[in-house]
């Protein structure tokens, strides 16, 4: 599905991915973990189609097509997700009005037909279930004034509105207290699929208790230094990243 | 080069043609300039006349630059072939209420209605007010409305004999809206018309009113109008002033109010269109215990140029102000926002608020600011904060990343930027109206 060959990215002067390869099957879920400041928020904003990044070297293949080349509105229409580590707050626009939008354009990139109110209030319904968001929440402002709860469970009833292909999801855990964590991990492996795949970006492990992945990353200054099962978060929870470091750092790299 | 006199430069001709279009209005009126209300049309052509109309040295017109509206041979009287069928396409959907229509700035009563009650209401056009209610508009008239360091005031005082007088006795309350609509016909010929209005809202009564204007056609035109509200004790007036004018239109309004204790006067001031936008929208808080909100909306393209300023004036304790302007700028053009508060040194327990947000979309737009506090009481709650900034990347990003087309981000945030103050307009029908005319705006 995904497949990101040697890939660099710049935020100005600063090289920040300094050369990423990671391929993605559909049905898979990743987990991207590594130390602060180690790139991996920047990986997730890159494929989502950040233009505050300089994609300087490699390349980013999504099904057969070529990812960087695609405005930030069309990888969403092609089937990308990213749920953000801050979500924005858009004053003046409703969730429910906003997402109706953002829908109905997806739809019309895939050459469907619009939903209509009724449709869409149908779909909603169900998917609000699944993170068990309140209907008063979905009418208000966009985030505004929204606990930090309240945003992500709104990122992850967005992505289960919107059925991604590929959903990235960018340190959804932080700042979430377990309660709300579980509903946020249900919601996610409620959508889990043979036909989707996930790329969790994480600090801790916690997350990886209640969404298994298939294979870890550690991701160190720039690069993907160590791949492995599930059994890795574990290590890195338990050694913390120190032992990584070092071991970057004696084979001098 | 030879070093001539300049004589007859556009400029004085306006002021010319002005001081003979005062003159004949005075050969036609017989006996009645000896009446005390034309005394003070004199005396404010004088002043008008000494005043002159403000360069960019007046500190109040520092960024508004009059000198090419006053460059053009306006018609002072000219007379419209406008009919019904003409202003089928301006009516407002679902909108019920007495509608006025004012053309060139001459009532027609055979476009109007009026369906209020005289008990209820008096509306008359305000030539007939004049006679018929000389005692109401002697008592008022021009009394609000000081002409003295306002050449444009002074300008439409000397004019004044069209426009609306309406009166609400005490203790009534106009269920149906008054909407005034201001057309100007330029299809044909430059046009200047100048109304004047006076409303008078007597105690615990309660009003709603719209003053609209529309500009049609491409020649130039030049409105300069003034309004006079009083509001009684316990009264409150809802006051709507919409501007749809064209690029070659110049539009100078000053409202000014007047409120009595525990009165209410709420406002917004939304200009979609015009050329050259001044309006001036001042109160004063002569009463204890009074309320006065202030929203405004601006979203100017091409090269318009829409200037905003406001005055709230605290005279009395225990009062509360609120105001918020918003402006949504592209292209090439410019605005203006001076929103003054006075707090008197009686004025304790003031509680006055102030903010103005801009989003510019343009490196070629400017905006210009400035907030202007002159607090006198020490027990009071005043603060004011302008923005001016570019459309929120973040959001648009966030929305882009959702599926929605960059172009169509964009316009959803301008319009849920300008959802804020349109909000605020209670009179539904027109609410509506206009969020169309501004989404229509705005889309890019």
């Amino acid at each position: 599905m995904l497949t990101i060959s040697d890939l660099q990215a710049n935020i100005g002067e600063k090289q920040i991915l300094k050369g990423i390869n990671l391929t993605v099957k559909a049905g898979e879920v990743h987990a991207i973990m590594g130390p602060n400041g180690s790139g991996k928020s920047t990986l997730a904003s890159v494929l989502a189609g950040r233009e505050d990044y300089d994609v300087t070297g490699g390349s980013v293949d999504f099904e057969g097509k070529d990812l960087l080349d695609m405005a930030a509105e069309v990888r969403a229409a092609e089937g990308i997700f990213l749920a953000f580590q801050y979500p924005v707050e858009i004053p003046g626009v409703s969730t429910t009005n906003f997402l109706k939008t953002a829908m109905n354009e997806i739809r019309k990139y895939r050459g469907q037909d619009s939903l209509d109110a009724v449709q869409f209030l149908r779909l909603m319904k169900e998917k609000m279930k699944l993170v068990n968001i309140d209907q008063s929440l979905l009418s208000r402002a966009l985030n505004e004034g929204f606990s930090g709860g309240e945003k992500k469970r709104n990122e992850i009833f967005q992505m289960a509105m919107l059925e991604p292909k590929l959903a990235i999801l960018d340190e959804t855990d932080s700042g979430l207290d377990i309660d709300a964590l579980r509903i946020v991990a249900e919601g996610v492996n409620a959508l889990r699929s043979p036909e989707r795949a996930t790329i969790l970006v994480t600090h801790y492990q916690r997350l990886l208790d209640y969404i298994v992945p298939d294979y870890v990353h550690v991701l160190y200054k720039g690069r993907i230094v160590k791949s492995g099962p599930k059994e890795l978060a574990f290590e890195l929870e338990e050694k913390g990243y120190d032992w990584i470091k070092a071991e970057v750092e004696e084979a001098g790299v | 080069m030879t070093n001539q006199p300049q004589e007859n430069s556009p400029v004085s001709t306006f002021r010319d043609r002005l001081l003979a279009g005062f003159r004949a209005s005075e050969e036609r009126m017989n006996g009645e300039t000896k009446s005390p209300l034309h005394q003070v049309r004199r005396a404010a052509l004088q002043t008008f006349e000494t005043l002159g109309f403000p360069t960019v040295k007046h500190e109040e017109w520092k960024y508004s630059n009059v000198t090419s509206l006053i460059n053009k041979a306006y018609e002072l009287e000219q007379p419209s072939s406008i009919t019904a069928d003409d202003l089928a396409p301006l009516q407002i959907p679902n909108l019920s209420g007495n509608i006025l229509y004012f053309v060139n700035g001459q009532y027609r009563a055979d476009l109007s209605r009026i369906v209020s009650p005289t008990s209820e209401v008096q509306i008359l056009p305000f030539r007939e007010a004049l006679t018929e209610q000389s005692e109401a508009v002697g008592a008022y008239f021009s009394r609000i409305a000081d002409f003295q360091d306002n050449a444009f005031t002074a300008l439409n005082t000397a004019f004044a004999f069209d426009g609306v007088f309406i009166r609400v006795p005490d203790g009534k309350t106009v269920t149906e809206p008054i909407i005034l609509r201001f057309i100007t016909d330029a299809r044909s010929n430059s046009v200047a018309a100048q109304p004047r209005n006076l409303i008078i809202v007597g105690r615990n009564a309660e009003v709603k009113i719209v003053e609209s204007y529309r500009t049609l056609g491409d020649e130039a035109s030049f409105t300069n109008a003034v309004t006079e509200v009083v509001v009684a004790r316990d009264a409150r007036v809802e006051y709507y002033k919409v501007q749809n004018d064209t690029d070659q239109s110049y539009h100078i309004g000053t409202t000014q109010v007047r409120q009595s204790d525990n009165s209410l006067f709420y406002s917004a001031t939304v200009t979609l269109n015009g050329g050259f936008v001044r309006n001036n929208l001042n109160i004063v808080l002569d009463g204890e215990h009074c309320e006065a909100h202030m929203y405004g909306l601006y979203i100017p393209n091409g090269k318009q140029h829409v200037d905003n300023h406001t005055l709230v004036d605290h005279a009395k304790p225990n009062s509360y102000s609120n105001e918020l302007y918003k402006g949504i700028l592209e292209e090439r053009s410019t605005g203006v926002f001076n929103g003054k508060i006075y707090v008197r040194p009686d004025a304790q327990k003031t509680n006055a608020y102030q903010s103005c947000k801009n989003v510019v979309l343009s490196p070629d737009a400017t905006m210009n600011t400035k907030p202007q506090l002159e607090i006198y009481a020490d027990d009071v709650k005043c603060s004011h904060g302008t923005t001016t900034g570019k459309l929120n990347e973040e959001a648009l990003f966030y929305m882009r990343s959702r599926g929605i087309p960059q172009e169509q981000a964009k316009t959803l945030l301008m319009f849920a930027f300008a959802e804020d103050v349109m909000t605020k307009i209670k009179i539904d029908p027109i609410r509506e109206y206009l969020e169309g005319v501004v989404a229509q705006k705005l889309a890019m």
